[in-house]
């Protein structure tokens, strides 16, 4: 059963790795607004502005 | 601030969106012909390369790895360039990855019906292969971290760490899953031996599912169902703090495939209480995906694409619902080794990933080739069949679970097993394989019509290979100042430098501990526990080959009714560690076999092998009539002795060149045993078939020899 400490090593040191990323992007406000990126990425697949802008003004 | 123009590539998606369309049909065909061998057995064409044992893990390879797989990167590819508003890191390295991939699935399926395999579910493919697919990985990490690196919105989406929680954790678990020691180009035999395998095995086994069918699929959701429906998840903080729960919580679930075995009993309970509190992040995504709809309820009317990612989000809740109920140990009990479990797997496969790719591809395909999709009724057709398929394949692989639970434990007044005879519940489950067959032609139907809708969508549209778009550059933070130590730069950057953390740690752990366990852990616990003699090594080895496993366990559970059925001890941990790999299996199908051993002739193996139903009328097992012709590779026996002597299994020294010998004259005995039994039988003594019986005769009897032998844990 000593392999359990290989898979315990593992999983934890993927635990602490998580745990550091998570800290980390906490801290750079990663979390800090909670509702706008749920929204911003409805909008991101607008095509570029063709002629079709100006052609409806016409 | 000046905006940026560039473009998206979508050639990359399409490439893996093509994959993902033609192995989702190929692995789900061979899916449909493994079923029917359960009930027409002889559909195995009479040829080994189509039995079930070789071709059912070219189903669940080809399912899991191929269809989900690149189900995964079209996804990831498509989101992640526009969530980063940027393109890929490099194109080269797209590329790379995708042809690599292709290259792992095309070696899988023709190593897997050659019979190359480790025998370890899941993760059958042999070395050379495994170190392909760990290096594709790499390509794939660097693309997707470079990408990340480079992007231009500081936010990084949710769908974005679970991208990442995937990419770190299936390279690790792939990595500690699949150390062996090569025999030859195509045969290892992995470094961890019985109980210490099955936990690595299954510690890998049940995050594959987490890691591989789970968090990337839950990454596409939150972009894909967003996007379909065309309005904000219903809480973002929600899926943040689901996310980080998830990921903390499903590494530890993996023992739960092994509770009732010879597994230490507190790590069982550690398996059992980790799955049960995965109820409560799992079901955080499935309520934030579903009520992301709140109030738009009449889009899914309309819209096939919603449909879909409805009953797909409906699905992964089932199964997440169900999956900590089985690891519970009083419904493990009755629910393990039967088609439950077979049931449990297929809601989520089916309708989890299959039916969130198809909405997926339903969205995708019109977008990329700019049109509308070709026919909404074909769409919708797809959607009722696909529906039914899962329903028509779920119902009866419940119903045929929950009766050999009950059957196989059912004793009579007079305390006897009422259905003492395997077959007795084989005969009854028969016919529900052939309904789950029905659901499956459905279902497989469905995945046809969609090919043949996105083939004409593709054909009336015009493909956008390239997507112009423009940003803003992303403010930089991170400044890197001349003449600093190189260091400083990288601890910055905590992504990379927790990558590079983990390589080293795992490097110098996997060097420094490995070896240490490994003596440790060969030193026998009961005393007349022996190594395989080099014929029974060998038999062990076809065993493997044929995919035995696949429909038979070696793991007696701590029951009176399996006790009383199986006619021996239960299995205790002491008894495997010389098996490299263990071969407990999943499923029984048929009878388990870890107390096989003396309890059949050496005739009857020979002749039950030969053709199954001449022994056991009403047998599902098909004819193995091929080992009784061929003669058995003994070129490998030296090395295959000095691979095991490194493993920690102590032959003597020297043995390897002696081994043949020991070999032959084993042969010899069980050749002429087997004529003295039945005087119709007149083999020679260099067959398969003999190495296969020395194996099958031997299974569990070390235990018997030494009456007082003293049982590890």
């Amino acid at each position: 059963m000593s392999v359990i400490f290989l898979l315990i090593g593992c999983s934890l040191l993927l635990a602490i790795i998580f745990l550091f990323i998570f800290i980390r992007s906490a801290k750079r406000g990663q979390f800090d607004d909670d509702y706008t990126p749920s929204v911003r990425i409805l909008f991101d697949d607008v095509p570029p502005r063709k002629s079709n802008h100006l052609k409806s003004k016409h | 601030m000046e905006l940026e123009k560039f473009s998206y590539d979508n050639q990359i998606v399409r490439k893996f969106l093509i994959a993902t369309v033609v192995w989702g049909i190929v692995g789900m065909t061979v899916g449909l012909w493994v079923a029917l061998q359960l009930v027409y057995p002889q559909l195995n064409l009479g040829i080994d390369f189509t039995t079930y044992g070789r071709i059912r893990p070219v189903h669940t390879n080809a399912v899991i790895f191929a269809f989900v797989g690149n189900g995964i990167f079209m996804g990831v590819y498509y989101s992640l360039q526009r969530l980063c508003k940027t393109p890929m890191f490099s194109k080269m390295l797209s590329n790379i990855h995708f042809w690599g991939w292709q290259l792992i699935i095309v070696s899988a399926a023709l190593t897997l019906p050659l019979g190359y395999t480790t025998g370890k579910e899941y993760a059958e493919l042999e070395w050379p292969i495994d170190i392909m697919i760990a290096l594709i990985w790499v390509v794939f990490g660097i693309n997707m971290f470079g990408t990340i690196m480079k992007r231009r919105e500081r936010h990084i989406y949710v769908a974005i760490w679970f991208y990442i929680a995937t990419f770190l954790t299936v390279a690790m678990l792939h990595i500690v899953n699949s150390i062996a020691l090569p025999v030859n180009f195509l045969k290892s035999y992995p470094v961890y031996a019985g109980v210490q395998d099955a936990l690595v095995q299954w510690w890998y086994g049940h995050n594959a599912v987490a890691f591989f069918l789970t968090t990337p699929y839950l990454g596409l959701m939150y972009y894909f169902l967003p996007k379909a429906a065309n309005r904000p998840v219903y809480s973002y903080q929600l899926s943040i703090v689901h996310f980080w729960a998830l990921i903390f919580l499903y590494i530890w679930a993996g023992p739960h495939h092994l509770i009732y075995t010879s597994l230490p009993d507190w790590a069982q309970t550690l398996g059992v209480v980790f799955s049960f509190m995965l109820i409560a992040p799992s079901w955080g995504g499935m309520v934030n995906g579903l009520l992301t709809l709140r109030g738009a309820w009449d889009k899914v009317r309309d819209d096939v694409v919603l449909k879909f990612m409805v009953v797909a989000v409906s699905a992964y809740g089932m199964s997440t619902f169900e999956g900590p109920m089985l690891s519970l140990r009083n419904i493990n009990a009755w629910a393990h080794f039967t088609d439950w479990i077979v049931a449990h797997v297929h809601v989520g496969a089916l309708g989890w990933n299959g039916f969130l790719t198809f909405g997926i591809l339903y969205w995708l395909v019109p977008r990329m080739w700019k049109t509308n999709l070709y026919s909404k009724s074909l769409a919708n057709t797809h959607f009722w069949i696909g529906t039914l398929g899962i329903i028509f394949y779920a119902v009866p692989m419940y119903w045929a679970g929950w009766m050999e639970g009950s059957m196989w434990k059912q004793f009579n007044d007079d305390g006897m097993l009422q259905y003492p005879t395997f077959i007795e519940t084989t005969q009854y489950v028969k016919p529900f394989y052939a309904m789950r067959s029905i659901g499956g032609v459905f279902y497989l139907t469905g995945v046809f019509i969609m090919a043949y809708n996105l083939v004409k969508t593709a054909r009336q549209g015009s493909f956008m290979a390239s997507e112009e778009a423009e940003a803003a550059p992303m403010e930089k933070v991170v400044k890197v100042y001349k003449g600093e130590f190189w260091h400083r730069a990288l601890e910055r950057r905590p992504i990379q430098f927790g990558m590079l953390a983990l390589v080293a740690v795992l490097i110098g752990g996997i060097v420094e501990l490995v070896p240490t366990f490994l003596v440790k852990s060969n030193v026998p616990t009961i005393a007349s526990v022996q190594p395989y003699t080099p014929l029974e090594l060998q038999g062990r080895d076809i065993y493997v080959r044929e995919g035995c496993y696949t429909c038979h366990s070696q793991m007696v559970r701590p029951f009176r009714n399996e006790v009383v059925r199986y006619k021996g001890e239960y299995s205790k941990a002491g008894e495997f560690v010389y098996d490299h790999p263990f071969q407990w299996g999943s499923k029984r199908t048929g009878p388990d076999l870890h107390r096989e051993g003396g309890k059949q002739t050496n005739a009857w193996h020979y002749w039950h092998m030969y053709e199954p139903t001449s022994m056991t009328s009403g047998s599902i097992m098909p004819s193995y009539a091929w080992l009784h012709e061929r003669t058995l590779d003994i070129s490998t026996t030296p090395a295959k002795i000095r691979v095991m002597q490194n493993l920690g299994v102590p032959y003597p020294e020297g043995y390897d060149a002696i081994a043949n010998d020991d070999l032959k004259f084993q042969a010899e005995q069980i050749a002429a045993k087997l004529a003295q039994e039945d005087s119709r039988i007149k083999t020679s003594a260099d067959k398969e078939i003999i190495a296969l019986i020395a194996y099958l005769q031997r299974l569990g009897t070390d235990i018997k020899a030494e009456p007082t032998a003293q049982a590890a844990n």
